[in-house]
């Protein structure tokens, strides 16, 4: 959703007529007809809502429809701002949803690439995929904190609520104050698919809904255990090995380190055309830096 | 069609429009919301704590809980100061005084809750977490930052009613004795009393339903607090939390927390617009 607003300004800027400015300065009355044409033309970009990006592209310049992950949506942003900038003729709508949901965009044919921070499961396999970049999910405590390393069970059991005080991993009693990431959160889908199994994240948990957050939190609070993506952590936390590896950025890349998800476009057929163009910007020297620079690892 | 006409049915339209999106909002919402609660159960969703909406538990009770429980710490902070703020403002101030002090309390409205919320998670939440223990992050926590915010709303309101009492009362009960307090406290008070709940009411529907100070504050964790340094999830917050990224019968359960917000605030303003009325 959050999204919108830069979508709609976007496009209002794209259908800019001459005379819009001037109406605007002019007489009341052309601006007051431009107003409801904008009303009435975000009214119905609104109800399009997601899965809409079909509808408001106009005959000349096909645009490419990206939607799926909201943990791929910012880079996949990037990426394609960058690219417009570069080739002005092509439009791309970058949209969230979620993995599932850009996977079965993808599959209905409905968005031209799904992203999915997931690896693709049975029926989606058919599908074409396209890795674009590795993505750690580090756990975090605060830099005074002397634990450094946690098993792939101890973690669990913490995140389940079984292990709820410090002293239990060997340390000065203290509660564990744990910090989670929202339901729907695609950190923390990926975080419950690496390290929780079938179980769910305990009720305690306090939950925040974003990865600057949780790590504010960490960075201000000696007894927390968070995770973030593995590309946000700065001096001011810790990150802990798991199983004694920890995330660096070459751990990430061989996968020795556990907690590791890979970053993926997804595509009904092999992309083509200005589909196939964006991708291998996207898989080009230039594209992977960019998303080095965000904090992933690059695929290549 | 003459100008006074036309501006007119002009403002007619303004008028009405306010009125309509007010019932679009109603009617999107329950269209939305109302499916999940079909599914799950009006029993279910309100009575079950259990909250996993994407593997398809969607009991709300502990975000209900949490928001009475924040919004009565609110009410219990800010309620007894907004009152006496109020009572001091309209009886006992001297005019320069209440010169400076309103127009201040007024500003007090005109904050940005981002605002509040930043300044409790930079200031009040290490406070409690140093001194007090827990995560910080709390009920707590979320109930001092909102009955901070509910104050301009508790005082403005409650001046508008103690000054609507005639002054003839006030003469009427000096000239029998009374000391200024108990003029305050046994004539005027009563007097005001439709318009000081009335007060509470409104403060309690700004206290209900706000969200971006809250999720900054409270923590959001979803389990029913036992102590007041729990960390707790309103409605709202759940609803802000996790919109963004909802699909399907997750979203529908979000709208369906918002009919259930709905209705508890809609019983609040009505509740104080009868009590207003009976005057």
């Amino acid at each position: 959703m959050s999204c919108f607003p830069a979508k709609i300004i976007a496009a209002l800027k794209r259908r800019q007529r001459p005379g819009f400015e001037a109406g605007l300065r002019g007489s009341f009355w052309p601006a007051g007809k431009l107003l409801r044409a904008g009303i009435l033309l975000l009214s119905v970009l609104l109800f399009l809502g997601p899965g809409g990006c079909r509808g408001k592209t106009d005959s000349t310049s096909p645009a490419i429809c990206v939607a799926g992950s909201t943990s791929v949506q910012p880079f996949a942003e990037k990426l394609a701002e960058v690219y417009m900038e570069q080739h002005s003729r092509t439009r791309i709508d970058v949209q969230g949803g979620g993995s599932s949901a850009g996977i079965f965009a993808a599959q209905q044919g409905a968005a031209d690439l799904g992203a999915s921070s997931r690896e693709l499961v049975q029926a989606e396999k058919a599908l074409h995929e396209i890795p674009i970049a590795w993505d750690g999910i580090a756990v975090i405590v605060h830099p005074s904190n002397p634990l450094n390393n946690l098993t792939l069970k101890q973690l669990r059991r913490i995140f389940q609520g079984r292990i709820t005080n410090w002293r239990d991993l060997g340390l000065p009693p203290h509660a564990i104050d744990l910090i989670s990431r929202e339901e729907g959160s695609g950190t923390r889908e990926a975080f419950e698919h690496l390290a929780m199994g079938k179980t769910e994240v305990s009720h305690g948990a306090l939950v925040q809904d974003s990865n600057g957050a949780v790590r504010e939190i960490v960075a201000g609070d000696p007894y927390s255990l968070g995770y973030i993506s593995a590309g946000l952590v700065d001096n001011r936390v810790k990150a802990v090995a798991i199983d004694g590896i920890l995330p660096t950025r070459e751990n990430i890349k061989t996968q020795k380190y556990k907690l590791v998800r890979r970053f993926l476009l997804v595509s009904r057929k092999t992309p083509s055309g200005q589909c196939r163009a964006f991708v291998d910007f996207i898989l080009s020297p230039q594209g992977q830096r960019l998303l080095e620079a965000e904090g992933l690892v690059g695929v290549k | 069609m003459d100008r006074g006409k036309f501006v007119e049915r002009v403002l007619f339209l303004l008028a009405l429009s306010s009125i309509s999106s007010l019932v679009i909002i109603t009617i999107f919402i329950f269209e939305e919301g109302l499916p999940l609660i079909f599914h799950t159960g009006l029993k279910d969703f309100i009575f079950s704590s259990h909250w996993a909406p994407t593997k398809g538990h969607f009991g709300i009770a502990a975000m209900i809980i949490s928001s009475i429980l924040v919004t009565l710490g609110a009410m219990v902070l800010g309620v007894p100061l907004g009152l006496a703020c109020a009572i001091v403002l309209a009886e006992f101030c001297s005019e320069r005084l209440r010169g400076l002090l309103k127009p201040t309390l007024e500003l007090l409205a005109g904050i940005p809750s981002v605002v509040y919320g930043f300044l409790g998670v930079i200031w009040l939440v290490p406070l409690i977490r140093n001194y007090l223990g827990g995560p910080g992050l709390s009920l707590l926590a979320a109930a001092v930052i909102l009955g901070i915010m509910i104050l301009p709303t508790v005082i403005s309101i409650s001046i508008d009613a103690l000054t609507a009492v005639p002054d003839v009362y006030r003469d009427g009960s000096i000239a029998l004795g009374a000391t200024q307090w108990q003029t305050v406290h046994r004539v005027v008070l009563p007097a005001a009393s439709s318009g000081i709940i009335t007060a509470v009411i409104l403060g309690m529907g700004r206290a209900v339903g706000e969200t971006m100070a809250v999720i900054m504050v409270a923590g959001n964790a979803l389990k029913i607090p036992t102590s007041i340094l729990d960390p707790v999830r309103t409605l709202t917050s759940n609803i802000a939390l996790e919109l963004g990224y909802a699909a399907g019968r997750h979203r529908e359960a979000l709208f369906a927390t918002g009919i259930v917000l709905f209705v508890i605030i809609m019983i609040l303003n009505l509740s104080a617009t009868l009590l207003a009325r009976r005057k």
